[in-house]
């Protein structure tokens, strides 16, 4: 007790002696001194103003991308999965890659909104709702390849529990089934998540509306929220929940992905490394995406005050490490396919990197371990065109890498008489295009429609916010000295 | 006849403002009020005195109820309606399905947050009083508004009015139902 009494009685005088002369300043998230209404007039004019011309052209060459596909389905159904390049012994092809791929996509989105929400990264505000977006319309796009690779997609609800004419139920021994589960749950928390998110900024916008279809339009799907701080108590405490159930949530979804692998006996694939491995990738190349789709939009909409460069800062920084834990996996595939001594094993990795298929784990290679370690030089995060160039790569590196797994390891199995060497036909090349179409159309309708950026949650993050803070003796670490470099009026 | 009174409305410029005021309006007995801030001002329900969200009861009743169905159906399915052989293995554990039991019971708790808020805050609701202000539109910009209601046993027009201009507020009006 005594010595508890002694130390708080010191205290002050220490305090005092340690006490920096002025206050350490944070970096800002919102540069050049903003107010609450600059806020909102920035975000919601991106969606009450005309249509920028760009925007016009973007979309309707997304949607004549969207429309190959239409095309590549429409080919498929009515003919058959044999319009695909999958034969004996691939019978996963570019189907699987192209799942694998967008729904890894997804998954920065949910550690933006979610995992960077419990880790109190307050920099996620800018970001989340694009990325969040960005999830959902990837994980559309990851559906429709297992769901029309099942054949006969007019029976693809046989995969869920649901009685049927045959009497027969899912075997959930299998990780495809889990897989059903995780994807199709991890879809609608994401949508939860994204909506429940809004919801304020729909009101905001609501309040702001003079046309009357807008009134209504953001009306309903505004709910009647009213900001009120009863209102604001419980929706603080489900975003926070929600949070905490997409953590687990995320990491399960990529994990159970890499099961339809890991689970099979298949040289390359059943291996213990896949689902930590699978959820760095799936984090890496979402980052990537996020990086894409932001940085145009940053300066198509001037929104450099608000994405700031401190944001692609942090996202570069963890592209890096994700990046690096990625080849890092690369490498303990390899050691541990010769430390553990099965042939197999020892084959398939050799055969990655020096058969066939060398060219593909080369493009793999380069892009996903050697381009990101760019970031580790400030220069490179500062130069956003060179940014933009990295993640493409990254994005380009880790469709290979989904190649380099799913192919190499079917087309040369254990029976060297059954190998094979997968091309894909004219109808997985239009549907894979398609899918980016449709992936940008959705994207694009997000953007002029809805809130881009959480209004609410930048206001939150803005030093004015805080409730101790009184504006007439200015405590707050003035953010102009900071903001001068990268400022954007 | 005029209008029904809901209640009198009042403005802040700041959080500053509003967390200060809403200390001395609950010290001074309101039960029916609230604020309307355009983002949650930290600390602000602890100054109107209201309590702890309920939300996470009904997220755990979400849980235990995906946790459960989980079971129940991957156990009548596998176990009992169209047993499977497989490997020699029991027809249902609590190992294989997990995954499956797992994802659901993230599901079923993600919906109890998410209906649980709208549940608790009586959400969707398309209209109410405040709305017919044209001052409360702002509180989704940049405004910090506060609302008394007419109902509050303690309400009265003037003496509620004095104590909000007292406590820094401006803009002061009355609300039609």
């Amino acid at each position: 007790m005594s010595h508890a009494a002694d130390s708080s009685a010191d205290r002050p005088a220490v305090l005092a002696k340690v006490k920096p002369l002025t206050s350490l300043p944070r970096r800002p998230l919102v540069l050049n001194n903003r107010d609450f209404h600059w806020v909102t007039e920035k975000i919601c004019r991106i969606v009450e103003d005309p249509a920028p011309t760009w925007w016009w052209v973007c979309f309707l060459i997304s949607a004549s991308v969207a429309s190959f596909l239409g095309i590549g389905l429409l080919w498929l159904v009515s003919t058959g999965v044999g319009v695909w390049g999958l034969r004996s012994p691939e019978f996963w092809g570019w189907d699987i890659v192209n799942f694998v791929w967008w729904i890894g996509i997804g998954h920065a989105g949910t550690l933006i909104s979610a995992v960077l929400c419990l880790l109190r990264q307050k920099w996620r505000t800018a970001i989340n709702r694009s990325s969040e977006a960005m999830t959902i319309f990837a994980v559309m796009c990851a559906g429709v390849f297992p769901l029309f690779h099942v054949g006969r997609v007019w029976f693809a609800w046989w995969l869920f529990p649901i009685p049927n004419s045959q009497s027969t139920w899912p075997n959930f021994r299998s990780p495809l089934e889990w897989d059903v589960f995780a994807v199709s749950t991890y879809f609608t928390v994401s949508v939860l998540f994204w909506y429940m998110g809004m919801v304020p900024d729909l009101g905001t916008l609501r309040d702001r509306a003079v046309k009357t279809w807008r009134k209504y339009f953001y009306g309903i799907l505004a709910l009647g929220w009213r900001n009120s701080t009863r209102h604001w108590r419980n929706y603080e405490m489900a975003y926070l929940i929600l949070a905490g159930l997409s953590t687990p949530l995320v990491l399960s979804v990529h994990t159970i992905v890499s099961f339809d692998f890991a689970a099979s006996l298949i040289p390359g694939w059943h291996t213990t490394i896949f689902p930590p491995y699978f959820v760095a990738g799936a984090i890496f190349s979402g980052f990537g995406m996020v990086l894409t789709l932001v940085l145009p939009l940053r300066s198509m909409f001037k929104l450099h005050d608000l994405i700031t460069q401190y944001h692609i800062d942090c996202m570069c920084k963890i592209i890096l490490a994700t990046g690096s834990m990625v080849g890092y996996a690369y490498s303990m595939e390899f050691f541990i396919a010769w430390y553990g001594g099965n042939i197999y094993e020892g084959f398939a990795f050799i055969n990655r990197a020096f058969g066939q298929y060398g060219w593909a784990y080369w493009i793999m290679i380069s892009c996903n371990v050697i381009s990101p370690q760019l970031f580790w030089f400030r220069k490179v995060r500062e130069n956003t065109a060179l940014v933009f160039i990295i993640v493409l790569f990254v994005n380009c590196g880790m469709w290979f890498e989904r190649f380099v797994i799913i192919v190499t390891s079917l087309a040369n199995d254990f029976l060297p008489s059954s190998w094979g060497y997968f091309s894909p036909s004219i109808v997985d090349i239009f549907t894979f295009f398609g899918t980016m179409g449709f992936f940008s159309t959705l994207f694009l309708l997000f953007v002029r429609f809805l809130p881009m950026l959480p209004i609410a949650e930048i206001k939150h993050v803005m030093p004015a916010a805080d409730p101790h803070v009184h504006p007439a003796h200015d405590d707050a670490p003035a953010p102009v000295a900071l903001a001068a470099k990268g400022g954007h009026s | 006849m005029s209008e029904e009174i809901f209640g009198i409305m009042a403005e802040f410029k700041t959080p500053h403002d509003i967390y200060e005021a809403s200390a001395k309006l609950r010290d001074a007995g309101f039960k029916k009020w609230d604020t309307f801030t355009p983002f949650p001002v930290h600390g602000l329900e602890k100054q109107m005195g209201i309590g702890r969200s309920h939300v996470p009861w009904i997220v755990l009743l979400g849980g235990i109820t995906g946790f459960f169905t989980g079971v129940a159906f991957t156990w009548y399915m596998n176990g009992f309606d169209y047993p499977l052989v497989v490997g020699g293995k029991p027809y249902w554990s609590i190992i294989f399905p997990f995954p499956v039991l797992y994802e659901c019971t993230i599901l079923f708790s993600a919906f109890g947050a998410f209906f649980g808020q709208f549940l608790l805050n009586g959400l969707p609701r398309h209209y109410h009083p405040v709305f017919n202000s044209e001052q409360f539109e702002r509180s989704s910009d940049n405004a910090f508004v506060v609302v008394i209601e007419a109902a509050d046993p303690l309400y009265d027009e003037s003496k509620t009015r004095a104590l909000l201009e007292q406590v820094g507020a401006y803009n002061i009006h009355l609300v039609n139902k």
